[in-house]
């Protein structure tokens, strides 16, 4: 079994088997993350940059952390600190960068598909960090891990997805990548923040994904519970009256949470909006597993890198 | 690709005898059982550190920890080959620093295996000794590394497989020597 592609840029085009793979190979990553010694030297000699044109703690410090972890050089650029603010264009960027000839470039980027577009020009490995409202393939791969690891599997398990599901790429990475794993996607949110494609894309996974008409009726009977964060950079568009409502409306609280299994587990990509799409008391309860999906983050990036960029030179 | 036996090198009443007489060596070179730990080198080191245990119980009644190394992350020789390998587990039993270390593998070639798990296992503390037990040596080594225990030493060329077949992997148990068709 391989991962027979040069790039990460969805889950969309990852069958099962990949997506197995994937998860397989971290499971041993965690591993590596519990030792004493938190490195190996097997990317030594390979060079990782770190592309980021929008705003990222978690995602960056996380591949930063898995490419050192596996002996690889990590460069990271930001847009504000690069040439982007002198007005040079993405292609040029990704030309530059792969002159100085890196292994693998991890990019986010707001516009959906600029992944692939460096991907089609660099000999690199690309790996998409979170492109705009398109996909974030490595957040799905860690929810995947972190709901695995808590409940044994992900087929057959009841899903709910809660919140700003049209500007999250979050959920469309975890959608794809959970109804091909057989497990059964719930989705609510807003009305208005509800994708307009999404009637065509339920009809292609029939049984296996369905829109809920409240909160509440997609939390009853789920195993898995993800709320998703209010993007307030993306909410320029008045979908909602005010976080105050949204929060009465769809806010994860503890009276709805109730509704889900007694053993229902809490996700949440972070970072969170404490008392907006989620309760503080909910975040830090023990159906929380939000500090596991950091933890697990570096292990599916380690996967991935080692995947993808253990090879040959590019 | 389709394999020639040429000859068995090994039935199972052979491998059981060959195990008993590397047990006791170990038993007489390791006066401190307690402080040994017999490390597997994945895949078929493991049940062979197993079988190494399990006689030294039968012999001193002594229990000798046991642990498993996947090497995988320190083969030099990743960024030449196609396929990612597949990354298994290493499990070893609390600190090994300080103890004695016998490395068990099935054999002996060019010895870079050992060298990854050398590597390895100073990542996870720092040995008293390492000691090398491998179930055939067949030569062609292209790093100076020896072992301490050998079951059965086997001249070869190098076009030449040593196949050891273990129940917990194959139909059988039998050492074969192939050659590719």
């Amino acid at each position: 079994m391989r991962l027979n592609r040069k790039d990460l840029l969805g889950i969309a085009e990852l069958t099962a088997a990949e997506i197995e793979l994937i998860l397989e190979t971290a499971e041993t990553f965690r591993d590596i993350n519990t030792r004493q010694i938190k490195k190996v030297p097997t990317l030594r000699g390979k060079t990782v940059i770190n592309l980021f044109f929008e705003a990222s703690t978690r995602t960056r410090t996380s591949f930063e952390i898995a490419a050192k972890r596996l002996s690889a050089d990590a460069i990271n650029i930001s847009a504000s600190t690069s040439s982007v603010v002198k007005g040079e264009t993405l292609v040029d960027t990704a030309l530059n960068l792969q002159a100085m000839a890196p292994d693998a470039i991890v990019i986010r980027h707001s516009s959906s598909g600029a992944p692939g577009r460096i991907a089609a020009i660099a000999r690199a490995a690309v790996i998409n960090a979170g492109d705009g409202t398109h996909e974030h393939p490595t957040q799905a791969l860690l929810d995947a891990l972190t709901i695995r690891h808590r409940k044994g599997r992900l087929a057959g398990l009841r899903v709910a997805i809660i919140g700003d599901i049209l500007h999250s790429r979050v959920a469309r990475s975890n959608i794809h990548l959970l109804t091909k794993m057989g497990a059964e996607v719930v989705l609510a949110g807003p009305r208005t923040l509800l994708p307009f494609d999404l009637e065509k894309i339920v009809d292609a996974r029939p049984g296996r994904l369905c829109f809920a008409r409240s909160v509440e009726e997609a939390l009853r009977g789920a195993d898995v519970v993800m709320t998703l964060r209010i993007q307030l950079e993306r909410q320029s568009g008045g979908f909602f009256p005010s976080l105050r409502e949204y929060s009465t409306q769809f806010g994860l609280n503890r009276r709805r949470l109730d509704l889900a299994k007694p053993e229902a587990i809490v996700l949440h990509p972070g970072p969170i909006n404490r008392g907006v799409e989620i309760d503080s008391d909910i975040a830090d309860g023990g159906a929380s597993v939000i500090l596991d999906q950091v933890e697990n983050g570096v292990a599916v990036r380690m996967a991935i890198l080692y995947l993808l960029a253990g090879g040959e030179s590019a | 690709m389709d394999f020639n036996e040429k000859f068995r090198l090994m039935t199972a009443e052979d491998m059981n005898r060959v195990l008993l007489r590397m047990a006791s060596q170990i038993v007489e070179n390791n006066p401190d059982l307690s402080n040994v730990i017999l490390v597997g080198i994945r895949r078929r080191g493991v049940p062979l550190a197993a079988r190494l245990a399990q006689k030294i119980l039968e012999m001193d009644q002594v229990t000798v920890t046991t642990g498993a190394l996947d090497i995988t992350l320190y083969r030099d020789d990743l960024s030449t080959v196609g396929d990612r390998p597949v990354v298994n587990r290493t499990e070893l039993p609390g600190n090994i620093t300080g103890k004695t270390i016998i490395l068990v593998d099935d054999v002996l070639y060019t010895g870079r295996t050992v060298r990854a798990a050398l590597d390895e296992l100073i990542d996870f503390g720092r040995p008293h000794r390492v000691q090398l037990a491998v179930l055939v040596d067949r030569g062609w080594r292209e790093l100076p590394i020896q072992a301490d225990y050998v079951g059965k030493i086997l001249p070869t060329s190098e076009r030449e497989i040593v196949k050891v077949m273990l129940p917990e992997f194959d139909e059988t148990e039998q050492v074969i020597v192939v050659e590719p068709q």
